[in-house]
């Protein structure tokens, strides 16, 4: 294939390379769905506006929180995962390379088709819960809801194949040594889920291949006036949607785990009940889908058992809280940013998580559904514990992955401006709730009480959005003129701090021996700071770079575009794309190359 | 003064600094009925357990990231002794929580059944509600009383509230007198509230609807059971007769323009819509389409704009007709009694 810079780039099957795209693609998003929130906020920061009005609030309400959820938080997840866990199990890749680049042209296969929606017939506009009966063709006219169900069905698939392979490479890849109970948290969480994933996405296809028979094919899953029931698509969604936000936010806490051991300088506290935390938790996710539903009237049986689940859940959240507070009681804490970004988690997340258990009380519920208290709740949940983990895990990989160190002085004003902001947007959105504001509407009444919280709210949101951009500016300063980083800034535990930074394309010359938990911390401390090989120096596999799946993406996204517009034609066509690249996959011989071990020698390799 | 918990202290302080709460007819902090106050009840009572694992949490915290920090001088000390963990406190940790959330879990509970207990059916007031894009419609079946976008209610009188869709789902939210239930299309849903004092507490869709879900406003009207027994005669026999030939031209309008959609009860139409809000005893409602005063000006705002006013609802725009036109329809509305 030809050599060329942005080829080799699309056709990578290095797991680094596809962590750094990964970020780039959900940074991106995560431009368009922030400058999105910025327009619902300036909506709403005076009573009677009309700068944007009806359902083009709607559209915008919903891309973002699609786009947020779908498109930015789990995708940057995956690129530290991507990044990150092979090299802390002590692998040279993850076990399928091909699928893992799939699984991101899908990601962005779907993403891109989800917001040309925007440009070309307009954009969803049922909400990111996509209710059905507001959802189908008789209140949703237009293609909106067609880019939700296409679009979404799309990255899905992309998400499910990234999942399959965490989870053969944790199990089948670890070095000798790395046992279960060895693996630090972010692998562990990774690992657990993925498996959510595996569990939780397919009721989600189900439901969205169901509503795209309703809208396209004019089936009654959810048409009332047809036999349908619009709470089966309700149920459907949140048992997908509930552990969704689990798999956003398990993540986050090996993020944390990992840091705040790191720059505690100890052993994390209670490492086993973390890990029977984390699996507990990841369970219980999926018994409480319904406590999206009190009020949908399903009876006080229904109700009550959901309640439990849903308090039960606040017992393993909190046993992770204390380990964190214990790992740090007794060391020598250090704040860099990434650390303050996990210390400023902790208590904002304390925050989200006791909102968490005041929804449960299902009475209280009634109250607080579907007003400005959940939107509060769930964005401290999100952003105090999903952003903040990404913030936290950006700062502390970026050396690892870049090999400069991201200044820390810019980082600081990033964090402290971003804490600020984040709480002056939606502490006063808990009160605006209890006060009658109910979400998801682009206007309220004058002196009704409702003024100043919204006032302050958006205030809130510059603060963030100015601390976002110097975040920006951080980033491109560093890529020009970054301060190299040595292999092990931070003075690490996992393994990832014994390779250079970044590391070599084969990660480890030889495949290490694990002798404990904070593998590479035990070295530094009991052995001479240097991993012991479990193998010899020898040729070293590699697979080859494929342009394969980036034309199956296409495929799929030209098939998506369209039966978004019902054209039957052009969706088949697409299709036969996607089955003409799967055939050549599978007839393709193609068993990668070696890299030889006397061209490691001039990289300072020794056997 | 009454003895206020610290939780709601907590919770109203700072929505009084937020705006206010008392003033305010919509807010769940000042609850003017029995179903409101139990769930206000219960809203303390879980802020006051938070509030507690907040402070028990900040507290450990605030004295780790102080004590523990690193301060120049400290790399001398050598590390940090290496912890595995502590099986006594990570058992307090979790015993801890478990009697919080019982202590929480049993009034969740017995009040979850309690609230959706069936009222005695002599002792309530019935009221079938229907939701529509983006309008509410109110019937009595027992009293044969029909109107739109505002309910009237007798205080101190449990009222059961039906509930159905005609189109997409939509919740039914009177902040001050309880909490919500969603108005499902294709099936029923019971809602019973009850109001203490007479007033007017504002009320919302709160599930999202469409274009004009942020204007699904209505109100409930709480009158002392004398004055409710005297609207519901009112509304029983409904005025509809045109007062002038200016509202007599009003009404032969119409009759062509909008009948075919709302119903003007008692004036001798053919024909009687019911795909809008009824229009019986129109000049007593105090907003047009839920959302602005009824005054003259708004009326005719809302007849020559409607999807301006109230983006994708179902009514056709009247521009066409004349000012004359107008005025003549706004003089009949203005006879409805
Ligand atoms: C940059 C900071 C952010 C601001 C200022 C912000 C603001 C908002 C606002 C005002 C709403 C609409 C509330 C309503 O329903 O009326 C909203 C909805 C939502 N946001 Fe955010 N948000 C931010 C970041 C995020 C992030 C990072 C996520 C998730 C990763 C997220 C997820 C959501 C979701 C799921 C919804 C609900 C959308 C729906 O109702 O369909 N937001 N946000
Ligand atoms: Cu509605």
């Amino acid at each position: 294939m030809r050599e060329n810079w942005l080829w080799s780039w699309i056709t990578t099957v290095d797991h680094k390379r596809i962590g750094i795209l990964y970020l780039i693609g959900g940074g991106f998003f995560f431009a368009v769905a922030g400058l999105e929130a910025l327009l619902i906020r300036i909506q709403l920061m005076f009573p009677d506006n009309s700068f944007i009005v009806g359902d083009t609030f709607n559209q915008l309400f919903t891309m973002h929180g699609t786009t947020m959820l779908f498109l930015v938080a789990l995708p940057i997840l995956f690129g530290f995962m991507n990044f990150v866990v092979p090299l802390q199990i002590g692998a040279r890749d993850v076990a399928f390379p091909f699928l893992n680049n799939l699984g991101f042209w899908l990601y962005i296969s779907g993403g891109l088709l989800l917001n040309l929606s925007w440009l070309f017939g307009g954009a969803p506009d049922a909400g990111w819960t996509n209710y059905a009966t507001l959802a189908l063709n008789d209140y949703s006219p237009g293609p909106g809801v067609n880019y939700y169900v296409l679009g979404l069905q799309i990255a899905g698939l992309g998400t499910l194949m990234s999942a399959i392979n965490f989870i053969t490479t944790i199990v089948n890849m670890r070095a000798p040594g790395m046992s279960y109970l060895r693996l630090p948290m972010f692998t562990w969480t990774t690992f657990v889920t993925s498996a959510l994933i595996m569990f939780a996405f397919p009721p989600l296809t189900a439901g969205l291949f169901m509503m795209m028979f309703d809208r396209i094919f004019g089936a009654n899953f959810f048409t009332t006036t047809g036999g349908g029931n619009v709470t089966v698509w309700q149920h459907i969604f949140w048992i997908f949607g509930h552990p969704e936000v689990y798999i956003l936010i398990l993540p986050a806490f090996g993020v944390f785990s990992d840091v705040i051991s790191t720059f505690s300088r100890k052993r994390l506290f209670g490492y086993h009940s973390m890990v029977f935390a984390v699996v507990l938790i990841g369970f219980l996710g999926f018994m409480v889908w319904l406590h999206h539903m009190f009020t949908v009237g399903l009876g006080p049986v229904a109700n009550s058992i959901f309640a439990i689940s849903t308090m039960a859940i606040a017992v393993p959240t909190g046993i992770k809280i204390f380990n964190w507070l214990f790992t740090m009681w007794g060391g020598r804490i250090r704040f860099t940013t990434a650390m303050l970004y996990a210390a400023g988690f902790i208590v904002s997340f304390v925050m989200g998580g006791v909102t968490g258990v005041m929804l449960g009380v299902v009475p209280a519920d009634l109250q607080f559904h579907d007003t400005y208290f959940v939107v509060a709740h769930f964005h401290y949940v999100i952003i105090g514990g999903t952003v903040f983990g990404i913030m936290t895990g950006f700062y502390y990989w970026w050396p690892k992955m870049f090999g400069t160190v991201l200044n820390e002085k810019l980082g600081k004003w990033n964090f402290w401006l971003f804490f600020f902001g984040f709480h002056l947007t939606f502490f006063p959105q808990h009160f605006l709730g209890l006060n009658g504001m109910p979400r998801r509407v682009y206007t309220f009444e004058a002196n009704k009480g409702l003024e100043t919280g919204n006032l302050v709210s958006t205030i809130g949101t510059f603060l963030m959005t100015i601390a976002l951009l110097i975040l920006l500016y951080n980033v491109a300063k560093s890529i020009r003129k970054g301060e190299p980083a040595s292999g092990d800034p931070w003075d690490g535990r996992s393994l990832e701090w014994a390779v250079s930074s970044p590391p070599p394309a084969y990660n480890f010359a030889q495949t290490p021996r694990v002798r404990g938990l904070d593998a590479w911390w035990l070295e530094k401390v009991q052995g001479d700071g240097k991993l012991k090989p479990a193998e010899p120096l020898g040729p070293i596999h590699m697979p080859s770079p494929s342009y394969l799946p980036f034309i199956m993406a296409v495929g799929f996204f030209i098939s998506g575009f369209g039966f978004v517009f019902h054209s039957w034609q052009v969706g088949a066509l697409g299709l036969v794309v996607v089955f003409v690249t799967m055939y050549i996959r599978s007839f393709e011989e193609d068993h990668g190359f070696h890299i030889q071990p006397d061209e490691l020698k001039p990289q300072g390799v020794e056997s | 003064m009454k003895r206020r918990s610290p939780a709601w202290w907590l919770l109203t302080i700072p929505g009084l600094l937020a705006g206010c709460v008392s003033r305010n007819n919509m807010s769940a902090l000042d609850p003017q009925g029995p179903v409101g106050k139990t769930q206000l009840n219960l809203i303390y009572l879980s802020t006051a357990i938070m509030a507690f694992v907040v402070i028990v949490v900040a507290v450990i915290y605030i004295y780790v990231v102080t004590r523990y920090r690193e301060r120049p001088g400290d790399e001398k000390k050598g590390i940090p002794e290496q912890i595995s963990g502590s099986k006594k406190l990570e058992i307090l940790w979790t015993v801890i929580p478990v009697i919080l959330l019982v202590i929480l879990a049993v009034p969740t509970i017995t009040t979850t059944f309690r609230l959706e207990e069936r009222p005695d059916p002599a002792e309530t007031i019935r009221v079938n509600v229907t939701g529509y894009q983006y309008w509410w419609a109110f019937k009595y079946p027992d009293l044969r009383v029909t109107t739109a976008n505002e309910v009237h209610i007798p205080t101190g009188k449990k009222v059961e509230f039906n509930m159905t869709s005609q189109d997409v789902v939509h919740a039914f939210w009177v902040p001050s007198l309880g909490g919500k239930l969603d108005l499902n299309p294709g099936r029923n849903t019971r809602l019973v509230l009850q109001a203490d004092r007479p007033g007017v507490y504002e009320g919302k869709c709160t599930e999202l609807c469409g274009a004009s879900h942020a204007l699904m406003n209505f109100r409930v009207i709480a009158h002392r059971p004398a004055d409710f027994d005297r609207w519901v005669a009112s509304r029983q026999k409904p005025d509809s007769t045109a007062k002038t030939a200016e509202a007599r031209e009003g009404k032969r309008l119409v009759g062509q323009n909008c009948i075919g959609c709302h119903a003007v009860r008692g004036a001798g139409f053919q024909v009687e819509g019911t795909t809008a809000p009824e229009l019986t005893g129109f000049s007593q409602r105090t907003r047009v389409a839920g959302i602005m005063e009824n005054n003259r000006k708004n009326v005719t705002d809302w007849l020559k704009n409607p999807q301006g006013l109230k983006p994708g609802n179902r009514m056709p725009a009247f521009d066409h007709l004349s000012e004359k036109q107008l005025r003549a329809i706004v003089k009949y509305l203005e006879d409805l009694k």
